[in-house]
């Protein structure tokens, strides 16, 4: 009896642990889900398809940014067998004691293990992965991957290219997870600026993997997978031939060039000299190129027609002319004496000789300083405003509706805002209501504490191209797929000048290249309307500085060129400024061939290499 | 002894059914869990489950020769038999092969032997004999003192093969001393204690001291106190103290690191995702990925992707679980118990004592196994690498399982001509 009780008892035992198995089985398989979750975690491994970055194009259609292959040298420690290392040192190009302490480093990186494959070389050349394609065999272990980069067909326009490089850690947090550790981001220019246009969307595919992350198939045969989208084609507002042309020109000299089409704000051609080839930054040697231009005296990376200020000069004395006229303080039957300057109580400005007295329209032509001093004197000093502080702001204000002090929001990275004092500033200096238009008189003939950026001239000569108005310049004329990419660059921004004001300034910029300071930059059969600037700087001799446009009637161009360095603005940005108009207007810029050479050859640099890199420091301050 | 007509011996089919039915259902998860459908490069894919296949022929041989064979041998050479695996388990420490930091394979040709495997069969002989021998009645101390003899010798040398989970597998024959007169309470004592230890792993032993210090004035203050029952009160909390406080001693001073990351991961005080962890959650998420249908033979990605580790040995019940889901697990589970259920009827039934002992002996070891396993799998029981019967990849193990079931079954089949002459 009592064995029966025992036997039942076991049985007992038996059903109640395999009940219980059942029922843990139970709450695994059918009331839990979550496993399924981990199970797909486990196997389940996204691959990124990237898509082909968008091509870049001028106005022309004249391709000249694409996509070149990068071959990438891969290696999977566990399947390295029968490497015959000298032979594989001879075609990588490395020695044997590097290939050892390359496979060290690999060793110490993060995430390394042996089933998985690390880079072994970055960027082979295309003759080395021919070579290693064809002994494959013979390197078990080893694989190449291909990825493309950029591809320069010219080696010009590089601030305004851009370039890209791998993603920081920061980029890829504000990317809510888009981007990846190792991807490629625009970092400056129009790569930058355009990167979600020219980046295209990536793609996933996603592929089964064993428990040592290989490979074992597609899943549900790419049921889910999604195919990359392809960067969208992309035109820019630059002329390439005028680009080339302008960089040539501004060769060996510090400086900017920037030409806008006035009626619809496109930049023709943005320099910023010194340049450097846009290929330097593709390839295995990007980084050590970066450094060498980084640590260049004469600052090739720093993009100075949107970033850098100069003190206009002279160029100044037009915006003048057109705030004076629009304050009632000028007349363009208005006439100063000039004796030789601009004195007044004591103060003294000093001019060059010339007839006087002079109206609005011939002391443009002559550049009179002693004309431009009163004119200044007159609109901050103007008895119309209770207060000095009220007629500056008033001044203040019309700058600001001609671009300057501002940004404009052109479509490139680290524009910069140039500097128009405030009265504030001048509050803090002198003390409030303790000065007025004689203390600061230096800024009516554009010198002084004024700052305004290449871009900012030319944006300002094509407002006065328009008769009023400018539009915002921009880089990008077209991207495939858009019809009207931005809407911004459509707007006419009107400044607060009349355009009943602008025929009597522009028949002085008319003089000034017919028979006035720049009568080099006279074109036969184009009218160019223009104004010189001569702008002195604590820095070393006088930056040249010219802006103009052309033709007077229906402008085609609005062109501004500064040279650091070089002298009166006739000596060598007019010339450049002539030159490249005619390069644009005519497609010809061998009509004066004595002068493209003086150009080309004109060295300015290392005269002024030193007292530049102070510049730059300074103005960024 | 008188001569007498013999009838012929009675095979039980459903026995052997069932064994046909794990050991051929094995040998499919073998082959599903070491299957690749493309880089057959690194995993020689006829490796495990040819081997298993050729493993199979050879048990089947032998157990067709037991059928054959006159089971009064078993009797008449059950102390030789224990003696022979006691030497071949010494063996291992002169000759042994060192595999997975265990020295306890004896390397033969292409193939190990694992003599510990053996060694349960040897004992469950052994202890058959000794109990059915005249004269012997298992309420005498001494009788107990060399039937745990008999027990422990194996398993203290299975022990210093650091195979601790071959060792535990020997106290399955707990419960034939159950069957044969161990005392029930004594039983109930044991899973107290392993209760307590657990209780002892999970907590710091002054606690646990102070609540039975607690729990035991409770006591006495509610009920009507006797001097016995003071008394008895007392040297249980005197004893459970001192058990608490050595099993944490142990744990903390004898045991090495990696047994003491394996014991704290099943508390769940530790999660160690990386070490012991790893396969405990990696056979969950097999088992419950399975779903109600499982994904289909040849299907599971778990398995095949070898994120299961040892999946073809101790973790071949994710298998089950993975590609035939609840349905399959819930069968497969419901033919073990169904096995143990009719070996125990077979067990019962015997005429001798000798055959009866050798049956519980059977279920014990069966039984163990199958609890250990397939808890290890699911979660619930300590990472102890042991087989399950008759499904898992391992030559020693299916030919020692096999040996052991057919050596009941041939003595089974002959019991209407048994005479209790044993006896």
């Amino acid at each position: 009896m009592e064995s029966q009780i025992k036997q039942r008892i076991l049985i007992g035992v038996f059903i109640f642990i395999g009940f219980i198995y059942v029922i843990r089985l139970l709450m695994l398989q059918i009331f839990d889900d979550s496993y399924i979750r981990y199970a797909q975690n486990n196997v389940l491994q996204e691959q990124t398809i990237y898509p082909a970055r968008g091509l870049v194009m001028d106005r022309t259609n004249d391709l000249l940014v694409y996509n070149d292959n990068i071959y990438d040298l891969f290696v999977t420690p566990e399947q390295v067998k029968n490497l015959d290392t000298n032979s594989f040192c001879d075609v990588i190009g490395i020695t044997k004691d590097e290939f050892i302490a390359r496979f060290e480093r690999i060793k110490r990186q993060k995430g390394y293990a042996i089933y998985r494959p690390s880079i072994f070389e970055k960027q082979l050349t295309i003759k080395t992965y021919a070579k290693f394609q064809e002994m494959l065999f013979d390197f078990q272990g080893f694989y190449v991957d291909v990825r493309t980069d950029r591809k320069y067909k010219y080696s010009n326009a590089a601030h305004i290219m851009g370039y890209i490089g791998e993603v920081t850690e920061k980029m890829i947090e504000n990317s809510d997870g888009y981007y990846r550790l190792g991807d490629f981001i625009g970092i400056s220019g129009v790569e930058r600026t355009y990167e979600k246009e020219l980046g295209g969307i990536k793609g996933v595919r996603y592929v089964l993997v064993d428990s040592k992350s290989r490979s074992q198939g597609r899943y549900k045969s790419g049921e889910f997978d999604t195919a990359a989208v392809a960067g969208k084609k992309i035109n820019l507002t630059i002329d390439q031939e005028l680009q080339e042309f302008g960089e040539t020109l501004m060769k060996n000299k510090i400086g900017s060039v920037v030409a806008i089409e006035p009626n619809t704000g496109e930049i023709l051609s943005m320099i910023s000299s010194p340049t450097y080839d846009p290929n330097l930054f593709v390839g295995r040697e990007r980084g050590n190129h970066y450094m060498e231009l980084l640590q260049d005296p004469t600052k090739p990376l720093f993009n100075r027609p949107i970033a850098a200020p100069y003190p206009p000069g002279s160029i100044f004395k037009v915006i003048m002319s057109l705030i004076g006229q629009q304050e009632k303080v000028l007349f363009p039957t208005t006439a100063y004496g000039c004796g030789g300057g601009f004195n007044y109580g004591g103060l003294h400005v000093g001019c060059h000789p010339h007839g006087s007295p002079l109206p609005l329209q011939s002391a443009i032509m002559v550049s009179c300083n002693a004309y431009f001093c009163h004119v200044y004197r007159t609109v901050v000093n103007n008895p119309k405003y209770r207060k000095v502080e009220d007629a500056y702001n008033k001044l203040y204000e019309h700058l600001a509706s001609f671009g300057m002090g501002r940004k404009l929001g052109v479509d490139l990275y680290s524009e910069g805002t140039g500097f128009v004092p405030k009265a504030t500033y001048y509050d803090k200096i002198y003390g409030r209501n303790r000065w007025q238009a004689l203390t600061t008189i230096s800024l009516g003939i554009g010198q002084g504490e004024l700052g305004i950026t290449p871009l900012q001239m030319a944006n300002a000569t094509a407002l006065i191209a328009n008769r009023g108005y400018f539009i915002t310049p921009h880089i990008v004329k077209k991207i495939e797929g858009k019809k009207n990419p931005n809407p911004e660059y459509n707007v006419k921004h009107w400044c607060t000048v009349d355009t009943s004001y602008f025929p009597v300034v522009i028949n002085g910029m008319e003089d000034v290249v017919n028979h006035g300071t720049a009568y080099i930059a006279k074109i036969p059969g184009i009218t160019i309307c223009g104004k010189t600037g001569t702008a002195q700087n604590p820095h070393g001799k006088d930056h040249s500085i010219f802006f103009a446009f052309a033709p007077k009637d229906n402008p085609k161009i609005a062109i501004a060129v500064v040279v650091e360095n070089a002298g009166f603005g006739a000596t060598w940005a007019a010339p450049i400024a002539s030159l490249m108009i005619e390069q644009y207007l005519t497609k010809k810029h061998n009509t004066r061939p004595a002068l493209v050479e003086r150009m080309i050859k004109g060295n300015l640099i290392r005269k002024s290499i030193i007292n530049d890199s102070a510049t730059i420091k300074t103005s960024k301050n | 002894m008188t001569q007498q007509q013999l009838k012929p011996a009675r095979i039980d089919w459903l026995t052997i059914m069932l064994y046909i039915v794990f050991v051929i259902g094995g040998l499919l998860c073998i082959y599903a869990s070491v299957y690749k459908e493309t880089n057959p490069y690194i995993y020689d894919m006829n490796m495990n489950y040819g081997k298993q296949l050729l493993w199979i022929v050879i048990s089947a041989f032998i157990a067709m020769l037991i059928l054959l064979v006159d089971e009064k041998l078993f009797y008449a050479f059950a102390y030789g038999f224990y003696g022979l695996t006691i030497i071949l388990l010494l063996a291992t420490f002169v000759i042994g092969t060192e595999i997975k930091g265990s020295s306890s394979w004896i390397r033969i040709g292409g193939f190990q032997i694992q003599p510990a495997e053996f060694a349960k069969f040897g004992v469950a002989l052994a202890l058959a004999k000794y109990l059915s021998g005249y004269n012997i009645d298992f309420k005498n101390w001494k009788v107990k003192a060399i039937s745990f003899l008999i027990i422990l010798l194996p398993m203290a040398i299975i022990l210093l093969q650091n195979e601790t989970g071959s060792a535990l597998v020997f106290a399955s024959f707990a419960i034939v001393l159950y069957r044969e007169g161990l005392p029930g309470w004594l039983l109930v004592i044991g899973v107290l204690l392993i209760v307590l230890t657990i209780v002892a792993l999970l907590l710091k032993p002054l606690y646990i001291i102070i609540s039975l210090v607690v729990i035991a004035s409770a006591f006495l203050f509610l009920v009507r106190r006797t001097q016995l029952l003071i008394f008895l009160t007392f040297g249980i909390v005197l004893f459970s103290s001192a058990y608490v406080s050595s099993i944490d001693y142990i744990f903390e001073n004898v045991m090495q690191a990696h047994q003491r990351t394996r014991i704290n991961v099943l508390l769940g005080k530790e999660v160690d995702l990386k070490g012991a962890g790893y396969n405990v959650q990696q056979s969950l998420i097999a088992i419950g990925s399975g779903g109600a249908f499982g994904k289909g033979y040849l299907e599971g990605t778990q398995n095949k992707f070898r994120f299961v580790p040892e999946q073809s040995t101790d973790f071949i019940f994710c298998t089950i679980g993975e590609e035939f889901g609840f349905l399959g697990s819930f069968i497969f589970i419901t033919l073990y118990v169904i096995l143990l259920w009719r070996l125990s009827i077979m067990a019962e039934r015997q005429r001798s004592k000798f055959n009866r002992i050798y049956g519980y002996s059977l279920v014990g070891i069966l039984f163990f196994h199958f609890l250990i396993n397939i808890g290890m799998t699911l979660g619930l029981m300590p990472v102890i690498g042991i087989p399950l019967p008759f499904i898992s990849y391992g030559g020693s193990a299916l030919l020692s399982f096999t040996i052991l079931l057919f050596i009941f079954i041939r003595l089974d089949a002959n019991r209407v001509n048994e005479l209790k002459n044993f006896e």
